[in-house]
């Protein structure tokens, strides 16, 4: 009687073993397909040498690429537009990021964490509303909208990404390291570039390259802010894609899609950018 | 010592900077939009809430609210579906492949999301992949029509924000101490009643902390929705643009982003709250 009752018991947590795993196997394999697949298939798409987006191609060739390099003057103007406004607004917030969560980071006080989601915010709130508002001030204010406009409204979105992972840094960090530089007669400066810059230089550069690439795909602010003349890429792809589903759009995805892989992979190695995401 | 404690007195000026720079470039523009909100026409003229009844008062504008909030959520609970599982693997897995899989799932927030949303308008197109397989191995005669459906928004924005969702649940869970799973099933209850009463409510911070992130990102995600979605679905960020730079109404513009403004952060405070309750439960 014992016997059978364990057998059945063992039974029971066998199947409900197979079940749990199961159910979270074929889920979490979906998500990682899920994950995976659009993007094999943006990659597979822009080597088709037919005039649409069918998936399989019927042929494969480079001339999309070859569009875009030698024909398309507008997307790589667009391209390199939103370089310059990405490092641009990604050097003034690590300016400004870095000295913020050197101060709010190991702070406790109420005002500190005040401070630390109002500059947290953008990450959450609706950014469109905050392109629109931009632009209210700018028109308010007489200011016409340039590039200074642009990379305004984009270090309001890229700092975040900086506060949050240099103040990750400075936290895992030993405070006492730098109680002995200053006790031994180092000033803050002196301090800061010998002792505290050096050990959280990968959280600062893994926000930084976040930082960079949130900038260069954003839209929303984009969009109210930029003037006829400067047209940022996410956009101009956009329109591409709204408008007459140009192959070249899946040329442009491509390289873009091989940059982020290449320079994502040699950031984590660097930086570790998956350890500061989390 | 005493250098320690005077240089931490002082550094509160290092906020300075960020601080003028939110001030001046997020307060004030904040507010500015909500002073144009209470214009009562576009060529801004007359004060009063006139905008704001026109938009609660309508029941096409009530939809467009109650569609975003909507598509919100119903992305949210597909990203934790699929999310959960997927970080729950994470923290089984070997080493090895911890690190390729944070790569699979690191990678994509990075990447552009017009480029995913890209990827998405080619699988659902008429000559995308589904419609190929479904057309080749017989199972319809013509191409279904995928893309500008509700459903392919969601499944395309849950895919998208995905990342957000895994990120902090694996934190969360990394964070819990195997040895109470181990004690929970050596007690005899079985895998499901482990999770759903042990693992499930220790990794509630990081679970909302991803809802929050996939909710507010998939209720402005202008460029999934416009692209996915089509003409016929309209959700508040499109509004907002199409009220702005194409009706040049400014005001009514300001009252949209100020209303969704608003909805977000109330979701967003509602979960806050609720997931402070959650804390304090598992630490009772």
């Amino acid at each position: 009687m014992p016997e059978s009752a364990r057998a059945i018991e063992s039974t029971a947590s066998r199947v409900e073993r197979w079940t749990f795993y199961g159910v979270f196997g074929v889920l979490g394999a979906i998500a990682v397909v899920l994950l995976i697949a659009p993007t094999v298939v943006v990659i597979i798409t822009s080597f088709t040498n037919g005039f649409s987006l069918k998936f399989p191609p019927q042929g494969y060739s480079l001339r999309w690429y070859a569009a875009l390099w030698n024909e398309s003057p507008e997307i790589l103007n667009a391209a390199l537009l939103s370089m310059q406004v990405a490092a641009l607004a990604t050097a003034i917030s690590v300016l400004l990021g870095v000295a913020a969560a050197m101060a709010l980071a190991r702070r406790r006080d109420a005002w500190a964490r005040v401070l630390d989601s109002i500059f947290m915010s953008p990450l959450m709130l609706p950014t469109l509303a905050l392109g629109l508002a931009l632009l209210v001030l700018f028109n308010l204010t007489g200011q016409g909208l340039s590039m200074t406009t642009l990379v305004i409204g984009h270090i309001a979105i890229t700092t975040p990404y900086i506060l949050r992972t240099t103040s990750a840094s400075l936290v895992q960090m030993d405070a006492a390291m730098i109680e002995s530089a200053r006790s031994l007669g180092a000033s803050a400066w002196f301090t800061f570039r010998t002792v505290t810059l050096p050990l959280i230089v990968p959280g600062v550069a893994a926000g930084a390259f976040i930082a960079f690439m949130a900038s260069f795909d954003n839209v929303a602010i984009s969009l109210f802010l930029s003037d006829a003349r400067s047209e940022m890429l996410p956009i101009r792809l956009w329109h591409i894609i709204e408008a007459n589903l140009d192959v070249r759009a899946a040329a442009v995805s491509g390289v873009l899609v091989a940059a982020t892989i290449v320079l994502g992979v040699v950031m984590e190695r660097l930086a570790g950018i998956s350890r500061h995401m989390r | 010592m005493s250098a320690g404690t005077g240089s931490i007195r002082r550094d509160w000026q290092l906020t300075l900077p960020l601080g003028l720079f939110f001030l001046v470039f997020v307060f004030v523009p904040l507010a500015l939009l909500g002073v144009v909100s209470l214009y009562t026409t576009s060529d801004l003229k007359g004060m009063g809430l006139t905008q704001y009844v026109k938009f609660l008062g309508d029941g096409f504008n009530l939809g467009v609210l109650g569609l975003t909030l909507w598509l919100a959520l119903k992305t949210t609970v597909v990203a934790i579906l699929i999310g959960y599982p997927l970080a729950y693997l994470y923290t089984l897995a070997p080493r090895t492949l911890q690190r390729v899989l944070i790569l699979v799932i690191v990678l994509p927030l990075l990447t552009s999301a017009v480029v995913r949303t890209f990827a998405w308008v080619v699988i659902l197109g008429r000559q995308g992949i589904i419609n190929e397989v479904l057309l080749g191995i017989g199972l319809i005669a013509a191409p279904l029509k995928l893309l500008y459906t509700p459903g392919a928004v969601v499944v395309a924005l849950a895919q998208i924000e995905m990342p957000l969702m895994v990120l902090p649940i694996i934190t969360a869970l990394a964070n819990i101490d195997p040895n109470l799973r181990q004690a929970s099933e050596a007690l005899g209850a079985g895998k499901w009643r482990t999770f759903f009463e042990v693992t499930l409510p220790l990794s509630m911070p990081g679970l909302l902390a991803g809802s929050l992130l996939v909710f507010a990102a998939a209720a402005s995600a202008f460029v999934t929705q416009t692209l996915v979605g089509g003409g016929q679905q309209m959700f508040m960020p499109f509004y907002i643009y199409q009220q702005a730079i194409q009706a040049n109404n400014y005001p009514f513009a300001a009252t949209i982003a100020m209303i969704l403004l608003v909805s977000v952060l109330v979701v967003v405070t509602l979960m806050n709250l609720i997931g402070r309750r959650s804390k304090g439960f598992v630490h009772a």
